[in-house]
């Protein structure tokens, strides 16, 4: 990066490391720190979209709906969240690029031959032509999408129960005043749920965070993966040689993930606040004194 | 998901009509075959191989980098088409992929460890699945496996293991950077195991295997690649005999090969 960089055998001290901070790939690992940020910010309200939509099918009126909405928390729920991260990512990939090769390649031609998957180079998902960042950002989405469909059946599950949690008076108070059902869950139902969600919500967001090192395991470059290649032990066939420095390097990764659940904690004490003011819960209440001797 | 898929559309739109493109997997991990550098990229005598051999058939190439544990059944399921990751030529992998001829001669495997007097049949690391984990597996040590190479040589450091068996390549710049805390075991510095790296290809790519086995020979005839394998692993490293085809290599690397099996 800097000048003074180019011949790092003569460095040392404080220059050396200053450059060897500095190197090309450090700046890949510190760039992994961004990937994780974007999945969490993106995978979060993706989840809690799920969540939703898996927590009103659970109370729909309708049969099928209330089924798949009960389906999909318990199906999730019940299988270990490594082989759906295993699995959803590799049947999005395969389904996609078979979708695409019935639609552009020739149809006669099985994608399974032998123990091998082969499309043709039309309905490859991204083709194999396309530049890195895009496979980057293929590869991003598909773990994505497997985070938001385990992390919105927990959603989904906090989600139902926070709104049976809601009193069935203040339902039944707007039913009298006339609302309709949308009316009911907009304006009473949704406002109201949040102070019951807000505990089992902040534990899974807490959950997830956590759980972003395993997009090592989907073939993701993430701190842990650039952690472990930078730290493991480095012969001179490197500009800068150095022992196992591993140690280090997750100790830099655990103060970053302490650093961001510390900071969650402290943005969800004040959402709990602020959804309990005005709430008939016991948090309310103590609020209602606090502020009004 | 849109975005990327209008991009793909452009980029085959502008892409049609050039030099087909092969995307290229390799380890990363494994100095000096392939390994990322301190600027990021990959280097390493496979990588600059790889794109000699991609110059010669007239190919585009783009390299991905893959986990060694899954490199081959990320190419069955076409992530990428090749395995370029200093892989072994073995009758255990012939039965999931197919190889190029041996773009080296059989290369020796070696134990390292602490002492030269260490024992080969107690605790020994090696990667997982490559040819030295069956090795050591059918030897009777009993054998600890690592996802990389790297792994294996901390393992030997810390007394996690007693020895590693890995190639000898890979390990003789360990032993030279150690200061004599590594050394090798005596009378096993030099194991005949293998037939030689190969590229790793679908069975299906006939056509494209054909294309790199001419390369190869291009290669091994001109004594381009002789040079690069002594530019990266110095004077003493086994080269192609000057006359010799790649078959006749691939013949000679007959007499060791149960062993790897």
């Amino acid at each position: 990066m800097f000048a003074s960089c180019s011949d790092p055998a003569a460095l040392n001290g404080l220059a050396w490391l200053m450059c060897y901070l500095t190197s090309g790939k450090h700046l890949l690992f510190y760039a992994s720190f961004g990937t994780v940020i974007l999945l969490l910010v993106v995978t979060a309200p993706l989840a809690l979209l799920f969540g939703f939509g898996g927590a009103l099918a659970a109370r729909s009126r309708i049969t099928p709906l209330r089924w798949f909405g009960r389906i999909y928390t318990a199906m999730v729920r019940g299988v270990s969240d490594i082989v759906f991260f295993l699995f959803v990512p590799i049947a999005m990939d395969q389904g996609l690029e078979w979708l695409r090769s019935r639609v552009f390649c020739d149809p006669s031609v099985p994608v399974r031959q032998g123990n091998e998957f082969v499309v043709c180079a039309a309905a490859k998902l991204p083709l194999a032509t396309a530049p890195q960042w895009v496979h980057q950002a293929y590869g991003l989405s598909l773990a994505v999408a497997a985070f938001a469909v385990v992390f919105g059946a927990f959603a989904a599950n906090v989600l139902h129960g926070a709104m049976t949690a809601v009193p069935r008076a203040q339902l039944e108070t707007a039913e009298a005043y006339g609302m309709t059902d949308r009316q009911i869950a907009r304006r009473i139902l949704i406002p109201q749920m949040w102070t019951f969600a807000l505990p089992g919500l902040s534990n899974l967001w807490m959950i997830l965070i956590k759980a972003t090192p395993l997009l090592f395991l989907l073939g993701v470059e993430d701190i842990v993966y650039w952690a472990r290649e930078l730290g493991g032990s480095k012969i001179s066939t490197y500009a800068y040689p150095h022992p196992d420095w591993r140690l280090w390097y997750f100790l830099a990764i655990l103060a970053f993930y302490l650093a961001l659940t510390w900071l969650s904690q402290r943005v969800f004490d004040r959402l709990t606040t602020r959804f309990s003011r005005g709430q008939a819960t016991a948090a309310g209440e103590a609020l209602r004194y606090q502020v009004a001797p | 998901m849109k975005s990327i898929v209008l991009a793909t559309a452009l980029v085959l739109a502008a892409g049609a009509g050039l030099a087909d493109t092969i995307r290229m997997g390799t380890e990363g991990a494994y100095p000096p075959y392939n390994f990322v550098n301190d600027k990021g990229d990959l280097d390493g005598f496979e990588i600059e191989l790889g794109n000699e051999l991609c110059k010669r058939i007239e190919a585009d190439c783009t390299w991905v980098k893959n986990d060694w544990d899954s490199i081959i059944p990320n190419l069955v399921s076409s992530n990428y088409d090749t395995i370029i990751a200093g892989m072994n030529i073995s009758d255990e992998r012939r039965e999931a992929i197919e190889f190029s001829v041996p773009y080296t001669p059989p290369p020796p495997s070696a134990y390292m460890a602490l002492t030269p007097d260490a024992p080969i049949d107690g605790v020994v690391a090696a990667q997982t699945g490559t040819i030295q984990a069956s090795h050591v597996a059918d030897s009777g040590a009993q054998l600890l496996e690592f996802a990389t190479g790297e792994e294996t040589i901390d393992a030997v450091r810390n007394g996690e293991a007693e020895a590693v068996f890995a190639d000898r390549d890979f390990l003789a710049p360990f032993v030279e950077d150690s200061n004599g805390e590594l050394v090798w075991v005596e009378g096993h510095e030099d194991v005949p195991l293998g037939e030689g790296l190969g590229i790793g290809l679908r069975k299906s790519d006939t056509e494209l295997k054909a294309r790199f086995d001419e390369a190869i020979g291009d290669m091994i005839a001109d004594g381009s690649l002789n040079e690069m394998i002594v530019k990266w692993f110095g004077p003493d490293a086994k080269t192609f005999a000057a006359n010799a085809t790649s078959a006749g290599s691939t013949a000679a690397a007959d007499a060791p090969a149960p062993a790897s099996n």
